[in-house]
């Protein structure tokens, strides 16, 4: 068996806080896999951790099965096939909605080599194709700035998409989103997973349901509980840390 | 490539820069009674200095976010480079007419001279130190602060704190720079005599020369996908490195071609002004630079370039009138352009233009 992503036994303290504690997680590939928990479970962290943002203080952490997580930063992790989206959308305000797409586009990330690029036909293909997909063909020639919530939101899994990474990892994308864009993205997520993997961290249960996948329950820095959402909900223990407030 | 460097803004900068560097001489040599007089001469190419200094610290600020409060540091060390081979080209010909020795260290009783005054009699390797020191200082400084991902204002201020240092450390006989005097009285460079006529314009042409490749030089790296990455970062650092970019790289590199060219502006400096001293180093200069970048237009490099030069003007005009009166007018220079101008002169210029266009015009870009 071969897996995607493989926690064991991470811990990792703040000032005295644990933050994680003992988590043991592991993402098939092509997985699409929810994380809940309530505000504090470890998710944000969790994340720091996957990407080289934070390291753990013990524990493992692979990448399909060999490569340790641990010794990575975050631009090694990204180049790995990561690829993270933030709580808040974070774009490139002052850039142009299809210079962020480039920008993220797999190639070269040496200075020199950014220095002298010129994008072929290939590449501003692959752009438009993104830029179609993520319904912002029309506003290419925007400032990021100007986009609506929802559209940077958009822009940002578009940007993902560009580095053509083996897993996503997605926080709260439906935050900020009407009904229609929320359900539409559970759409589009579902249909990237099987490809890629796919890891999404949300509060919204609807948008969770709507996912239809595996869920994993973080509770003080550990799993409570993992399974279908049905399953999860059953438990009594998740009902009374999170489900029930 | 010609389409991609020379946009409108540059353009008619360019062009003015031209018609300057044709006329300023001609009137200063060819024409009879002298319409402009040497001195004026010698003030422009001072400016155009500034103005390359300018743009130096707009493209790590405002392209890259990085607010340097010690560029004024480069900017001395490539004139500190530049003024030591002056000296040497005295020759016998100072106050001790030692052939081995500058004054000062004949002064101090030195016997010989320091191992790193040791090749500054060639004029090559002095402009190979004008633009290695100051990279150098960059490239170290830089290495350690972007790694340990120093951002924001305590960059800018270990950035002060590294130009102080400096400072202190000029100011002192011991470090074999001249002390608080500095270096000064050059006689010629290349030898051609530096109060000749001919050399103050020779010295405004070669000015607006380095200004012209420092802008296109500015204009490609901020054009090209790096530059972008550079807005990258300058918006959402952390984002630029989760898709992949080492940020410390792109930032050390913007920040040493920037130190260079400021080594660049410093080292044409010196020949104009006949000296340099450890008072380049201080604090008050670099945060002028910071003022001369807002009130143009940060992130336009043009903009950074005039705005270096209308400060300049007004500098030189007010300390002429009203000596005691120049920091509080560069003070509320500062304010007003930051309360009413936040896109710079060159902003607000193109404001305007923009909200009134004449059909002609529209007719030739569309």
């Amino acid at each position: 068996m071969s897996s995607q992503l493989y926690l064991s036994g991470v811990n990792r303290s703040f000032d005295g806080f644990k933050a994680i504690n003992n988590l043991s997680l592991i993402i098939e590939k092509g997985e699409l896999h929810a994380v809940i928990g309530p505000n504090g479970a470890g998710k944000t962290t969790m994340m720091d951790i996957i990407t080289g943002k934070t390291r753990p203080d013990s524990g493992e952490v692979f990448w399909n099965n060999d490569i340790d997580l641990t010794k990575v930063d975050e631009a090694g992790s990204a180049r790995l096939g990561i690829g993270r989206k933030f709580q808040k959308p974070t774009v490139f305000e002052t850039l142009t909605v299809e210079d962020n797409i480039a920008l993220a586009l797999k190639a070269d990330r040496g200075v020199f080599a950014t220095l002298f690029d010129r994008r072929s036909a290939d590449q501003q293909a692959e752009i438009d194709r993104l830029l179609e997909l993520v319904r912002l063909s029309a506003d290419r020639d925007r400032m990021a700035a100007d986009l609506s919530h929802g559209q940077k939101q958009w822009l940002e899994i578009g940007m993902l998409l560009a580095q053509d990474p083996e897993l996503l990892l997605v926080d709260e994308p439906a935050a900020g989103m009407t009904d229609a864009e929320t359900m539409r993205t559970a759409e589009l997520l579902r249909e990237i997973a099987g490809e890629r993997s796919v890891v999404v961290v949300e509060h919204d249960m609807e948008f969770v349901k709507a996912l239809n996948c595996k869920v994993t329950v973080l509770h003080q820095g550990s799993v409570l509980a993992e399974g279908s959402l049905e399953h999860v909900s059953a438990n009594p223990e998740v009902v009374e840390v999170y489900l029930g407030r | 490539m010609l389409q991609r460097l020379i946009d409108r803004r540059m353009g008619f900068f360019l062009g003015a820069l031209f018609v300057a560097v044709v006329l300023i001489p001609l009137g200063n040599l060819v024409i009879a009674g002298q319409p402009v007089p040497s001195y004026v001469v010698a003030l422009l190419a001072k400016y155009l200095c500034y103005a390359l200094l300018a743009v130096a610290l707009d493209l790590v600020w405002g392209y890259c976010g990085i607010l340097s409060l010690g560029h004024g540091a480069f900017f001395a060390l490539g004139g500190y480079a530049m003024g030591m081979h002056l000296m040497r080209e005295i020759g016998d010909r100072g106050v001790y007419a030692n052939p081995d020795l500058p004054d000062f260290m004949v002064f101090l009783n030195w016997q010989e001279l320091p191992w790193f005054w040791y090749g500054f009699d060639s004029f090559i390797f002095a402009c190979l130190m004008v633009l290695l020191v100051p990279g150098l200082l960059a490239f170290v400084f830089g290495w350690f602060a972007f790694r340990s991902r120093v951002t924001g204002v305590y960059l800018s201020i270990i950035t002060q704190a590294m130009t102080y240092a400096l400072m202190l450390a000029f100011f002192r006989n011991e470090m074999g720079f001249g002390g608080n005097n500095g270096l000064t009285d050059f006689k010629d460079v290349l030898g051609f005599n530096l109060q000749s006529d001919a050399t103050r314009s020779g010295l405004f042409v070669l000015a607006a020369l380095a200004l012209t490749a420092g802008l296109l030089i500015s204009k490609f790296i901020t054009t090209s996908k790096l530059g972008k990455v550079l807005i990258a970062i300058r918006d959402a650092e952390s984002r630029t490195r989760f898709t992949g970019y080492r940020v410390e790289g792109y930032k050390l590199f913007v920040f040493v071609v920037s130190a260079m060219m400021a080594g660049v502006a410093g080292a044409i400096y010196t020949p104009i002004v006949g000296i340099i001293n450890p008072g380049e180093f201080s604090p008050a200069n670099s945060i002028e630079i910071v003022i001369w970048v807002a009130l143009g237009g940060r992130g336009t490099l043009v903009g950074a370039a005039i705005g270096a030069i209308i400060v300049a003007l007004a500098k030189t005009l007010l300390t002429g009138w009203f000596p005691e009166f120049w920091l509080f007018a560069l003070g509320a220079m500062f304010i007003l352009v930051t309360i009413y101008l936040p896109t710079g002169v060159l902003g607000k210029f193109e404001q305007i233009v923009k909200r009134k266009p004449k059909p002609a015009t529209k007719e030739v870009t569309a």
